[in-house]
């Protein structure tokens, strides 16, 4: 499916890119004493989102369309949903956008998938944004083996694989300026009672980005391992808890896109999710167990 | 039965909070959620709401769910050779005004605010400061996208299922939800205005020169001091304006002339109205409030920003809750030009008399009917009040009723809270056209609102 007005492009792995569209200036570059500097960065900015029809990723990506002109290459399962996210940010920003399937489940070449999203992104990628992700129902984790298999294939096997043939395509073509964002979660930091089938699989997902950061530093690639708290997304509107603490999608994503700017290694969004964590991760047990949580 | 899209119970009001309910409350993210709730969602009614900027009960459902439509706000197209916009029916108009304008693009009708989505826009036929030159939003619409109870998507525009266009327009979210809809939009050279102001000692005053920048302005409107009396009555303050060519334009703005000026906003709290007393805006102050804004305020020619022209009181979000938990109602009527006059010394009367408190007031000349069967806009001239709820204001607000039909005028029911159903009927003429339409497109009575019961607009099937 091809619309050549918005440039916006379906296509597989070894496609055709779609007819480009002129970028439209939105403002002056921001300048940042540290990390990926706008400034420094060639334009347009060739990003590769996995999980782009996510709420957080699609805010993310607006934040940095919205900076300047971009290539996009959106991963995704649905197919419909990706285009509809391509063309928003099209009409909205004049971002060009290419979509790219991506499946959790068949066995993935990671790196000839990824050598596919690098052409879908223009030739060349200047960040990786992974957001794949699902909630797990905990008490179906607990109860079937095959459902807790599943929700570890997509929050982590499925990413770390993206991660790492990422990874790789930087240590080739040499990683300064270039960056890698990892979506994980606050609940990840300590195992609960309610969710903790999900927090493992972001738990993991934390520790192969804090490891991976490390191995990146060779080649001066930096990574921002995020950490939202509750967003108000589909997955919490129909909870009971106060509506106040749910974070707003596209605060998380301006928070991500500016944490990735300022270069910073870890962040919490919104930020004070950081000290409610540090208290969760220290109390004990006998504490813990008594709290709603 | 589930329809898989989680729905929680959150107290709802309209904007002028006087009318709240606690609403089972879906938000779907997707076109095929929206679907799922209508087919498998487990309630008997349902409302579509966008941004919650009318006034009553319009979005309220407390007897069956709401739909909040605001997560449908994809574009999905921009022809900018054409100046056509194809967007969900979330998207808002301040989306569309931080996207659009930076192209030279906007919409011809906006409203006084711009968090108000394009589905609520349609479903008030939304009318702004120019509508006795460019008419009201219909104008706008090249066609919508309605999707009705039994899952059918129709596109409807003047051409298609012309009948359901007009019953849509206008028409409260009450024939389906509005999914889509194709926009047309003006080109402007700069996002600035040229505009004067100038003080009118009466309404005489303040009818005459509306009726004389009628033709030599775009835009044009009266704020007016509603608690004046005697000789002073309806005197106010006239706002014309134009938009400014790029040679008016000097300095910064004239390089880059459609470069929106970024506001910096203030909000007032949520939690604001639970500390303030019951009712907190006394006649006295009110009065003195105004007459001393219309002393002070300055007249003249001067260039103003886009935002700041269109919807002035956006810079101070959620002004609303500074009418306290009792919130205020806004009466919005339109009388025909030979009744005008006489019309609006009515409202006022009964609203003295009453001892109302009426802070916001707006005058203004009114253009064609747009063609939509329930649409408020009609020939003559409107007045828009504020008034802050207090203990007599539905019987206040019946003698106001009374004074429009009286004088011939009807009262727009986006903005009403107290409205009767025998009075509906009287203001409407095309009611029962509009009814015989939803009757065909939405036989079991599936979207209903509470103020569909109040006005007893609600189709047969729904006992609810």
């Amino acid at each position: 499916m091809k619309d050549a007005r918005s440039g916006v492009a379906t296509t597989d792995p070894a496609g055709t890119p779609g007819a480009p569209e002129a970028a439209v200036p939105t403002g002056p570059v921001p300048s940042d004493a540290t990390g990926t500097r706008a400034s420094n960065q060639p334009r347009p900015l060739r990003l590769l989102a996995v999980g782009a029809t996510s709420a957080i990723v699609r805010a993310t990506l607006a934040a940095f369309a919205e900076e300047g002109p971009c290539t996009l290459a959106l991963a995704g399962r649905d197919a419909d949903e990706l285009a509809a996210v391509a063309t928003d940010l099209a009409v909205r920003y004049g971002a060009t956008c290419r979509c790219v399937p991506f499946e959790v489940g068949p066995p993935l070449d990671a790196s000839a998938w990824l050598a596919g999203c690098v052409e879908a992104a223009g030739g060349a990628l200047d960040g990786v944004i992974v957001g794949v992700g699902a909630q797990g129902a905990q008490a179906e984790c607990e109860r079937d083996p095959s459902a807790l298999r599943q929700l570890v294939e997509v929050n982590f096997t499925a990413c770390a694989a993206v991660l790492l043939a990422a990874a790789a395509y930087f240590e080739a073509v040499g990683g300064a300026g270039r960056f890698l964002c990892v979506i994980s979660s606050v609940a990840g930091d300590r195992g609960r009672r309610s969710n903790y089938a999900y927090g493992a699989t972001k738990a993991a997902l934390s520790v192969f980005a804090e490891g991976l950061r490390l191995r990146m530093r060779a080649c001066g690639a930096r990574l921002v391992l995020v950490k939202p708290g509750r967003v108000d997304t589909r997955l919490t509107f129909g909870l009971d808890a106060p509506a106040a603490m749910n974070a707003d999608p596209a605060a998380v994503g301006s928070a991500i896109h500016r944490a990735v700017r300022e270069g910073r290694a870890v962040v919490y969004v919104p930020r004070f999710w950081r000290w409610v964590m540090l208290a969760v991760r220290t109390l004990p047990d006998a504490l813990l167990a008594r709290l709603p949580l | 039965m589930s329809s898989g899209v989680p729905w929680r119970s959150l107290p709802l009001a309209g904007w002028g909070n006087y009318l709240q309910a606690r609403c089972p409350t879906f938000r779907p993210e997707r076109r095929r959620e929206l679907l799922q709730v209508l087919a498998r969602g487990g309630f008997r009614t349902y409302v579509c709401r966008g941004m919650g900027r009318s006034y009553g009960d319009q979005a309220l459902n407390p007897d069956g769910a709401v739909i909040l439509m605001t997560r449908l706000n994809r574009f999905l197209g921009l022809d900018e050779a054409a100046g056509i916009i194809d967007c969900e029916a979330g998207v808002t108009v301040a989306d569309l005004v931080r996207h659009l304008l930076p192209r030279g693009l906007a919409l011809p009708v906006t409203p006084g605010t711009q968090h108000v989505t394009v589905g609520g826009a349609i479903a008030s036929d939304v009318h702004g400061k120019n509508h006795h030159r460019v008419g009201s939003f219909a104008q706008a619409v090249v066609d919508l996208d309605l999707l009705a109870p039994d899952g059918r998507l129709l596109r409807c525009s003047p051409q298609q299922h012309p009948e359901l266009f007009w019953a849509t327009l206008g028409g409260l979210g009450l024939t389906g939800a509005i999914v889509r809809a194709r926009l047309r939009l003006r080109r402007l050279e700069t996002a600035w205005l040229a505009a004067s102001y100038r003080r009118l000692p009466d309404l005489d005053a303040a009818l005459a020169a509306l009726a004389d920048a009628e033709a030599r302005h775009e835009y044009s409107v009266c704020w007016i001091d509603c608690m004046a009396r005697g000789a002073a009555l309806g005197r106010g303050l006239l706002l014309n304006a134009d938009h400014a060519p790029r040679s008016l334009l000097r300095g910064p703005a004239a390089e880059a002339p459609l470069r929106l000026v970024p506001r910096r906003a203030a909000a007032v709290p949520t939690w604001l109205p639970r500390l303030l007393p019951r009712r907190v805006v006394a006649p006295a102050a009110v009065a003195a409030f105004n007459a001393c804004y219309y002393r002070r305020h300055p007249t003249g020619e001067r260039l103003v920003d886009y935002a700041s022209y269109f919807y002035p009181l956006d810079a101070v979000g959620g002004w609303n809750r500074l009418y306290g938990r009792a919130g205020f109602v806004q009466c919005q009527a339109v009388f025909p030009h030979r009744q005008g006059g006489e019309g609006v010394r009515a409202v006022l009367g009964a609203l003295h008399a009453a001892g109302a408190a009426c802070t916001l007031g707006v005058l203004k000349r009114m253009g064609p009917e747009s063609g939509g069967l329930l649409s408020f806009p009609c020939p003559g001239v409107t007045l828009a009040v504020d008034v802050a709820a207090f203990p007599r204001l539905a019987a206040c607000m019946d003698a106001v009723h009374d004074a429009v039909l009286r004088h011939g005028g009807r009262v727009y029911l986006t903005k009403d809270a107290t409205l009767r159903a025998e009075a509906v009927r009287a203001m409407y003429p095309r009611l029962a056209e509009f009814e015989a339409v939803k009757a065909r497109v939405d036989a079991h009575g599936v979207f209903a609102s509470a103020m569909a019961r109040r006005l007893g607009l609600a189709a047969p099937g729904d006992a609810g």
